[in-house]
């Protein structure tokens, strides 16, 4: 995830303005910021509900609404770890048990390193490998605890 | 030369990368001409990633390749169709595949998923031909006629939609294809996204043009980065051939596309959240009426249609729909595209006329448990879908049947568990998923889902037992009477039919003898 700049309100108001000429451009603006700088910082907010002429609270609402907008940077590498019906059949809760006591963080949380930002998500498409895995944007199938170890030291040495 | 490697993100999860690195330098060490071609996939996903050459009997298929067994591949002649032991032969003749029917996924795995050229040659754009020399009324008809309902869960007549939109008077009309595939247990729009994308433009496309839409918007949930990927490049070549834009195909009838990414909120699955996300809102529900058809997008008459259904539309158009119409059973029209996921041996997408049961699906197609172990519960139409036992299993899959037996085809998904899983669990996991999921319209589903997860918790710590079972009987169908949407509405059925088939589960840790069976004592599920 070395592509990812720190936050700067000039470059954040520049993408606001490529984008805000689309119907319905809110999404699309809180995606490329996120792409941009990892999160979205909040002061952004009132840059983007200028551009689109809605309230600061609109723009916050949508922000808080979604899982996927972050108000804070995440961790060099994000790994997301599916629960849902399908990897529960094949023993996510194992792998969740697992990571977490490795990592020493909850789901949702950062490792105080800002190493990895562990999150769960719900379905990633992948049923048919379960348990499923997301690792910086790549997927990984028949994630065991074993492989999820390989994932993570992997990812560390990446830096 | 060919050499076939699925860039679909199963396969990819699986390593298809390193498999397609490993297999270039080979090539390249042993002095190979061949052309490495990245297709979708076929959908047997056990075996992915699924590797194919193509030879003079047709294409061979070698599965499941890893980066380390290329070498060997290799040696023993892969690249002529050599004998080895993940040589599995022609692709086609694989039981899994050879018993299938095939309508909307007909290309899918075949061709390069990016190729305009492969997608002609292979009969696409066929049906958008005939649609251009039909008049709107009549395509319209032509989908009504198929029988074709709304693959994405409700199963509402398409055509009856598209007929409301093409008789709604505006200046502007929108089609908006729902690729916000949340249900655990489905894969099938991402499988075709990625594996054959221009079906989609091509059904979206014909739908603009029956109903007098000049603008579509693919929403793509944000977890199949893949999908929105492939589905971007792909608009971009059908706008650059001009089968999108001002005048398409030359037909001078204007049409365009867009994809755009949710953010993680299962509930923009439900068309009208949908609506409001593509509006740049909180995706929160909308009371229906008005329907979408009348005031859809900014106001505007709307087709929302699943991925499988708009995809569907250019085989219809293309052999007509009395071709599709003959496939299926009683209302349910042509086929259904079944996914086997979790506990299943030969996990994949099964494209199959509607009225196989749960049992031929799972044991003929599936194998039977990945684990070996008994089949326990199955869980069909994802997360919103009933959990059913052994002792149902010979129902069809379709959709009145179903409903019959309060289970739900919904996307098609199975999900399979074996003996050691706790419906217990599984029930409280539900209440959780929606509480943790709802938009917050309804009191019901907001509050009522975190109310059900401290309910079940109780019944599980065995305090006050019977009131507890009741209280949750009562929330239930408060949830199911007072929701707007699918999602609060729903949730109650993998609770209570956890509860009516599996009652003992909730019986632990220690039973208390005064308690009567669980499921006797829920007397609004029955």
């Amino acid at each position: 995830m070395s592509q990812i700049q720190a936050f700067d309100a000039d470059r954040a108001l520049a993408r606001i303005q490529e984008l805000k000429h689309l119907d319905g451009a809110l999404l699309p603006i809180l995606h490329a910021l996120q792409d941009e700088f990892g999160y979205v910082d909040e002061v952004a907010v009132p840059l983007i509900a200028d551009a689109l002429n809605i309230s600061k609270a609109e723009v916050q609402g949508v922000v808080s609404f979604y899982h996927d907008f972050r108000p804070l940077p995440p961790g060099r590498h994000v790994l997301r770890l599916c629960r849902a019906e399908s990897c529960q059949s094949m023993g996510c809760d194992k792998t969740i048990a697992h990571v977490e006591r490795r990592l020493g963080v909850k789901l949702g949380e950062t490792t105080p390193d800002g190493a990895f930002t562990l999150r769960d998500v719900f379905c990633l498409g992948l049923c048919a490998h379960s348990p499923a895995a997301m690792l910086d944007g790549e997927p990984h199938g028949r994630v065991t605890p074993q492989v999820a170890d390989m994932l993570i030291e992997s990812a560390g040495r990446r830096q | 030369m060919k050499i076939y490697i699925p860039c679909d993100a199963a396969a990819l999860a699986m390593g298809a990368e390193k498999v397609a690195r490993a297999i270039e330098s080979q090539l390249k060490a042993r002095r190979i001409d061949a052309q490495i071609v990245r297709n979708g996939s076929r959908g047997l996903l056990w075996l992915e990633p699924l590797v194919e050459v193509e030879t003079t009997e047709g294409r061979i298929a070698y599965g499941p390749v890893t980066a380390e067994s290329v070498a060997g591949l290799f040696d023993a002649g892969f690249a002529k169709g050599g004998e080895h032991a993940l040589r599995l032969g022609v692709t086609e003749e694989i039981p899994f595949l050879k018993m299938q029917e095939r309508l909307t996924f007909a290309r899918c795995g075949i061709t390069d998923p990016l190729s305009l050229a492969d997608y002609i040659a292979h009969d696409g754009y066929r049906g958008l031909e005939r649609a251009l020399k039909m008049e709107p009324p009549a395509i319209v008809e032509e989908v009504a006629n198929s029988g074709l309902r709304g693959r994405g869960g409700a199963g509402f007549p398409t055509g009856i939609k598209w007929r409301t939109v093409l008789n709604a008077k505006a200046d502007r009309k929108y089609i908006v294809c729902n690729a916000d595939e949340g249900d655990s247990g489905t894969y099938a729009d991402r499988l075709l996204m990625e594996g054959d994308p221009f079906v989609l433009i091509e059904g979206m496309t014909i739908a603009g043009i029956a109903v007098g839409a000049t603008r579509g918007y693919i929403y793509i949930r944000s977890e199949y980065p893949h999908a929105f990927r492939t589905v971007q490049k792909a608009i971009a070549i059908a706008r650059d051939k001009a089968y999108l834009g001002p005048s398409v195909a030359g037909s001078g009838k204007a049409f365009d596309l867009e994809a755009r990414l949710g953010a993680g909120a299962y509930i923009c699955g439900e068309e009208t959240a949908l609506l409001e996300s593509l509006e740049g809102r909180r995706g929160q529900i909308r009371p229906k009426p008005p329907l979408p058809a009348i005031e859809g997008l900014f106001g505007k008459p709307t087709v929302v249609n699943n991925v499988i259904s708009l995809a569907t539309v250019p085989i219809i158009l293309n052999k007509g729909a009395q071709f599709y119409q003959d496939f299926g059973m009683g209302r349910s029209r042509g086929t259904l595209t079944i996914q086997l996921a979790g506990n299943i041996k030969h996990c994949g997408l099964v494209e199959k006329a509607f009225g196989l049961t749960l049992r031929e699906a799972i044991y003929d197609f599936g194998g039977g448990t990945a684990t070996g172990r008994p089949l326990r519960a199955v869980q069909v139409g994802g997360p919103l879908g009933a959990y059913f036992p052994e002792s149902l299993l010979d129902t069809p899959l379709d959709y009145e049947a179903f409903a019959a037996k309060r289970g739900l085809v919904g996307h098609g998904g199975i999900v399979v568990f074996d003996d050691t899983a706790d419906l217990a669990k599984q029930a409280r996991y539900a209440m959780e998923f929606c509480a943790i999921e709802s938009c917050g319209k309804c009191t019901p589903c907001r509050i009522g889902s975190t109310r059900g997860v401290e309910v079940i918790d109780r019944i599980l710590t065995n305090q006050e037992r019977s009131r507890n079972l009741q209280l949750l009987d009562d929330l239930c169908e408060t949830m199911v009477d007072g929701s707007l949407c699918a999602l609060g509405g729903l949730t109650p059925y993998p609770v209570l039919s956890a509860l009516q088939y599996f009652p003992d589960d909730f019986r632990k840790p220690a039973p208390a003898p005064q308690d009567a069976d669980a499921s006797q004592e829920i007397s609004s599920w029955r």
